[in-house]
């Protein structure tokens, strides 16, 4: 059981430091660059992107167990889940309309933004990547259960990602910097120096979990 | 000969003056994370172009009859669909390169330049005039992956497109093949571009896509806000 849960808690923090979507693996740019400006919408964009993440992947890693590898269609996995991707992003949307308007509120001028967001595609065809071969070696729930950790992971670090270098950013706004460093190009330098600062985090994960159980 | 003179400038214009990376800021994500080595940014040069010129033509060819509402469904079966052609051809004969791009060749589905252009071009013009957009787009995006590879790969690897051009002995700058470089030589590249634009003075505002998608959602709500209020 132990075991278990080193396994879930490893993927889990390499997730989110380690193999950091945005900083590290460059999955998601567009978002990271354009809504980090202020810190409440980096707050939305990184908890609607959770959201869709993880109930994409809870949606389409049995899809592509149980359809696709099940009748060697394979090859459909890009048509299949970028449409279910867009059908979630729209179910969700309308659901929170209809029931949490609140959250709504806060949420959904986001939703639409992550529909082509490459992050949450991507986290769904390397969740089936990684994860797939572990539903004949150790049982679909376990499988099942490393994809949403996955899921999860990732987008927790996007949030991260978000919140740290919308700190980062007010900071550079501030300074002078050279007139043709003005605008993005100084943001894309400061997201070099903060993704210089994840890349300490390599081979760290796995030794503190195995340390800690 | 007018006409024709349009023509050649839709098909330069993707190539400088409407650089999908460097000036439009579309499609950043592969453009940070394939140009480690030449040989896989040309790769990926190569497949998005052939999507991209693909999909602009069967999505200007079939303009009239998609409807409005189901748009951005229809344009996603389309690319998704070439997207999977090239996959699966470079599955078959590429092996190295299909290694290399990884999951970005899956992603091409999901890049802002394809389902841009779809957007901004290929809806509104003829089926030869989306496919001549579609080939310098794609051009100016191959130009910009092999500026930036050939900057990464000679400091990161001292080697260019796999031949090596720096001793071997000489101690590598490896930072530039990993995440850090890529946003670094990427925001030093847009400088140069900036000051180029300064020097001849014809400079622009740059936005990423998710801040325009942001703006035109604001600027619909405002709509919708005044709509409500003559009613």
């Amino acid at each position: 059981m132990s075991a278990n849960i080193a396994t879930f808690a490893t993927i889990l923090f390499s997730m989110i430091l380690v193999n950091n979507y945005v900083l590290v693996q460059f999955l998601g740019i567009c978002p990271f660059l354009g809504v980090s400006k202020k810190l409440d919408s980096s707050v939305g964009m990184g908890v609607a992107v959770i959201v869709v993440m993880v109930i994409a992947t809870a949606v389409t890693f049995p899809l592509q167990i149980f359809l696709l590898d099940a009748n060697n269609l394979g090859y459909m996995q890009t048509i299949i889940f970028i449409l279910v991707i867009a059908v979630l992003v729209q179910l969700i949307e309308i659901t929170l309309k209809r029931y949490i308007p609140a959250l709504y509120n806060a949420l959904g001028v986001y939703l639409p933004l992550i529909t082509t967001n490459c992050c949450v595609l991507g986290v769904a065809i390397l969740a089936v990547q990684d994860y797939s071969a572990d539903v004949t070696a150790r049982g679909f729930g376990f499988a099942y259960g490393e994809a949403l950790i996955c899921a999860a992971g990732a987008g927790i670090g996007f949030l991260l990602a978000m919140v740290l270098f919308c700190g980062v950013r007010q900071r550079v706004e501030e300074a002078e910097p050279p007139e043709c460093f003005k605008g993005l190009p100084i943001t894309l330098v400061a997201a070099a120096v903060t993704s210089l600062s994840f890349m300490g985090f390599g081979g760290v994960v796995e030794n503190i979990i195995a340390a800690l159980l | 000969m007018a006409e024709k003179q349009s023509k050649w400038k839709i098909f330069t214009a993707g190539i400088i003056r409407e650089n999908p990376v460097l000036r439009l800021v579309l499609g950043c994500c592969s453009a940070l994370a394939i140009t480690t080595t030449v040989t896989g940014a040309l790769g990926m040069g190569l497949s998005m172009t052939f999507v991209l010129v693909c999909s602009n033509i069967v999505i200007s060819a079939l303009r009239k009859v998609i409807p409005d509402k189901v748009h951005l469904p229809c344009y996603i079966v389309i690319i998704a669909t070439f997207v999977t052609v090239v996959d699966m051809v470079l599955h078959a004969y590429m092996a190295d390169l299909y290694q290399t791009l990884g999951v970005f060749l899956a992603l091409i589905v999901v890049n802002c330049i394809i389902l841009g252009r779809a957007e901004m071009f290929a809806c509104k013009h003829t089926v030869v005039e989306s496919a001549l957009d579609g080939l310098g787009m794609g051009l100016g995006y191959i130009l910009t992956m092999f500026l930036m590879s050939s900057i990464r790969e000679i400091i990161g690897s001292g080697s260019w497109l796999g031949i090596q051009l720096l001793p071997e002995g000489l101690d590598k700058f490896t930072l530039m093949n990993q995440a850090p470089g890529g946003f670094f030589v990427f925001g030093c590249l847009m400088a140069l571009c900036i000051w180029i634009e300064r020097k001849t003075n014809h400079p622009i505002e740059r936005k990423t896509c998710g801040e325009v998608l942001l703006e035109d959602q604001d600027a619909a709500k405002a709509n919708d806000a005044e709509g409500g209020a003559d009613q």
